[in-house]
């Protein structure tokens, strides 16, 4: 089990930091947000200069005012805070894939493994943090191994930020009760008991601390030592095959998105094939420069960890990736994945293989991302004597047909979309039409069969049965031609052409 | 010395053979596609599959005459359970008519495609998958530069095409091995019974690389070709233009 990093962020005056962001005019003039809460105007955050001229939140707003001439007062607006945490959040993907908002003012990132690409914790954490800075938040970061003590560090540490592996109790030890996330209730306790530090009352009992403030405080304790496991709500939660390729420079090339999927996809398979799983479908995302999520998707017609053939199918995605100013991080993840079945090459020989092949697989693959998946059909039979309904279409090459293919009846080679009006002679009922004309040109029917009389299947539709006849004209041409309802004598908008035969 | 050089200049034919790409027959594994006499016209009287045809059908009548003849040789090509894929922009082909021709309808997958030039690209990314017993496409046009690149695809795969121009004005000279058109003949009826008989075709084989050009009438019957008329007629250039 690798040791758990974990970083905090505190966003000092989140609210006021973005609407100073919004509008650059109250960046150098004392500023509140106000909200109504208890039927009075109470200040909800303040900002650096207010905050240095005595007014904090919780205050009511009549005082501020008072405090501070000239005071602006803003309106506070619910559920910003929540929004704005989740697009840092977002931001912050490119850092560690495991993001938490922590709220009202902070995010909570689980780091293990990631530091190591910054050469130290400490590089990574002043990436972070100047990378925030620079964009105008007013942010402090510590990292701990445990959530508690980055939290309460990263609020209350007056010295270093980072926290050594194994040393939260040193860490905590100095700082106020809050620091440990705990209900007012229990601070206001702990401040009438003369606690003041976390130092101070550490070193009690373990029953007598539960007797005195609850199981809740122990927990948060024993959380911010480590010895309890705190669960994250993550942002994104994880896919169960997910691969991630960071890049020290942006890259914004199609050479290098090739090289990036490229690889990837090798440590995607790689961990497929030892698991004997397959993708059905992935998603490729490229994190830019820009703070855009750019995306391709593909999906394979059948369960597939075949490096080649998956970069193929992303080959043809990539002139749709603008990478712009650069992308830094790629992410490729596999939502769908199913069990491969055992190879079946060898039970074909290159000259026969069937529908069970694997290239043929991948080839639909191909043909299904450029084109569209439906745009490929395959046909089985169906219970239906009506012939636009005898077929139907199938979306695996694995279904079988469930009934056999009809050999009794002739039916065309060609058959129209829709039947066409004919213009016909016919002398005698229930007989096939002596000639007919189709498209301005005269038939002469010399051989028939039939008719072969279908009927509408009524509780599907409604309308005439048709009189199917096979005819064959003066050179051999020959047609599928259908009377619509019972002969009566006016023939002039009951004749249609249906197909054609071999 | 004329027998000698009768033997160099058949022996030259035969390496001239082998370099386009004609191997001729392995000894056990020499079987016709069910053509018969046709099957003379082609160099080392073999079919040459693996290769790229292209079928002319210029009206309906004729494309359902090609489908019909096509779907007989795909019987033969598709043994050992070989798929076969059909592309086209507007298709009309019916499977059940496919059972007729011993050719399993659900073994045919259908490709339908928006645009005319998708149909090239899906054609030779199909002709490249050894997968496939044959490869099928309805195109309008096709240049010289496009048919070439096919070639070298089946070259590589062995797969067989089908090109079925359905535009004869825009016809130009291709990299195909042969050129055929299939035309409807009137059917004799059986046995003297009434109706339609059998269908008969008149397929002309207008040009064939390396082989000799001919014309013959066929007719399909239980589930084989049947050549009606032994006498190979040759065709005349005036005919080549009139089609």
């Amino acid at each position: 089990m690798m040791n758990k990093r974990y970083v905090s962020l505190w966003f000092r005056h989140l609210l006021t930091d973005r609407l100073a962001l919004r509008q650059p005019e109250l960046k150098d003039v004392p500023f509140v947000l106000v909200g109504a809460e208890r039927n009075r105007q109470v200040v909800m955050a303040a900002n650096h200069l207010a905050e240095a001229q005595g007014v904090t939140t919780g205050m009511a707003a009549a005082d501020a005012k008072a405090i501070v001439p000239g005071l602006q007062v803003i309106d506070y607006i619910p559920g910003q805070a929540d929004k704005l945490l989740n697009a840092l959040g977002e931001w912050c993907i490119r850092y560690s894939p495991f993001i938490a908002v922590d709220l009202p003012d902070g995010l909570l990132m689980d780091v293990s493994g990631c530091a190591h690409l910054w050469d130290s914790e400490h590089g990574y954490l002043k990436a972070i943090v100047t990378q925030l800075i620079s964009k105008g938040y007013d942010v402090r970061g510590a990292m701990a191994d445990t959530i508690g003590t980055a939290w309460a560090v990263a609020r209350f540490g007056r010295e270093k930020p980072i926290i050594a592996p194994g040393r939260q109790m040193e860490a905590l030890l100095n700082l106020p009760p809050t620091a440990l996330r705990l209900e007012q209730v229990i601070l206001d306790r702990l401040q009438k008991l003369g606690f003041h530090t976390i130092k101070s009352f550490i070193g009690l009992g373990r029953t007598a601390m539960r007797r005195r403030f609850g199981d809740d405080f122990l927990s948060r304790l024993n959380q911010a030592l480590g010895t309890e496991d705190e669960p994250l709500q993550l942002l994104h939660p994880v896919e169960a095959y997910s691969e991630r390729l960071p890049c020290m420079e942006p890259i914004c090339t199609a050479t290098g998105i090739e090289i990036a999927i490229k690889t990837l996809l090798e440590k995607l398979c790689q961990r497929l094939q030892g698991e004997g799983k397959g993708v059905r479908t992935a998603i490729l995302r490229g994190y830019r420069v820009d703070g855009l999520v750019i995306g391709a998707a593909i999906a394979t017609n059948r369960a597939t960890h075949h490096v080649e053939h998956l970069f193929k199918l992303f080959e043809l995605k990539i002139p749709s990736l603008e990478p712009a100013l650069g992308i830094e991080l790629f992410t490729l993840d596999a939502p769908k994945v199913e069990d491969v079945e055992p190879g079946q090459e060898l039970l074909w020989s290159a000259e026969g293989c069937g529908l069970a092949d694997t290239s043929l697989a991948e080839l639909l693959d191909r043909l299904a991302n450029k084109i569209g998946a439906a745009n490929i059909h395959r046909f089985l039979p169906q219970e239906h004597y009506w012939p636009e309904r005898s077929i139907k279409t199938s979306a695996s090459l694995k279904e079988k047909p469930a009934t056999p293919w009809r050999t009794g009846r002739a039916r065309p080679s060609l058959l129209l979309p829709r039947p066409e009006r004919i213009e016909v002679t016919a002398l005698i009922p229930d007989y096939p039409p002596m000639l007919f004309i189709y498209k301005n040109k005269v038939h002469h029917v010399k051989k028939a069969d039939g008719p072969e009389r279908i009927e509408r299947e009524w509780w599907l539709d409604q309308g005439e049965h048709r009189d199917y006849y096979q005819v064959e004209d003066e050179s051999g041409q020959r047609y599928w031609l259908f009377r619509s309802g019972h002969y009566t004598g006016d023939q002039s908008n009951q004749w249609f052409i249906h197909g054609f035969f071999a | 010395m004329p027998e000698n050089k009768k033997d160099i200049i058949s022996r030259l034919q035969k390496d001239i053979l082998l370099w386009q790409g004609f191997t001729p027959p392995m000894a056990g594994k020499a079987r016709g596609i069910g053509l018969g006499p046709l099957e003379l016209a082609f160099p080392n009287h073999v079919f040459p599959t693996g290769n790229i045809h292209e079928m002319l059908c210029p009206t309906p009548e004729h494309a359902a005459a090609t489908s019909g003849f096509i779907s007989g040789i795909l019987t033969s090509l598709m043994q050992n359970g070989g798929a076969c894929l059909w592309v086209s922009t507007s298709r009309k082909l019916f499977p059940p008519a496919l059972i007729a021709f011993n050719v399993e309808p659900d073994r045919v997958i259908f490709i339908d495609v928006q645009r005319e030039k998708d149909i090239l690209w899906v054609m030779e990314e199909a002709l490249k998958c050894k997968g496939l017993s044959a490869v099928i496409a309805e195109v309008r046009d096709i240049s010289f530069a496009q048919s070439r690149r096919l070639q070298l695809a089946v070259e590589d795969s062995r797969v067989t095409g089908f090109l079925l121009r359905n535009d004869l004005r825009r016809l130009n000279s291709t990299t195909c091995v042969a050129r055929w058109q299939v035309t409807h003949l009137p059917s004799e009826p059986e046995d003297e019974l009434p109706g339609v008989g059998f269908p008969r075709w008149q397929v002309d084989l207008l040009r064939v690389r390396n082989g000799n050009p001919g014309s013959w009438n066929l007719e399909w019957a239980e589930g084989g070709f049947i050549m009606l008329d032994e006498k190979v007629e040759t065709i005349l250039p005036e005919r080549l233009v009139a089609v």
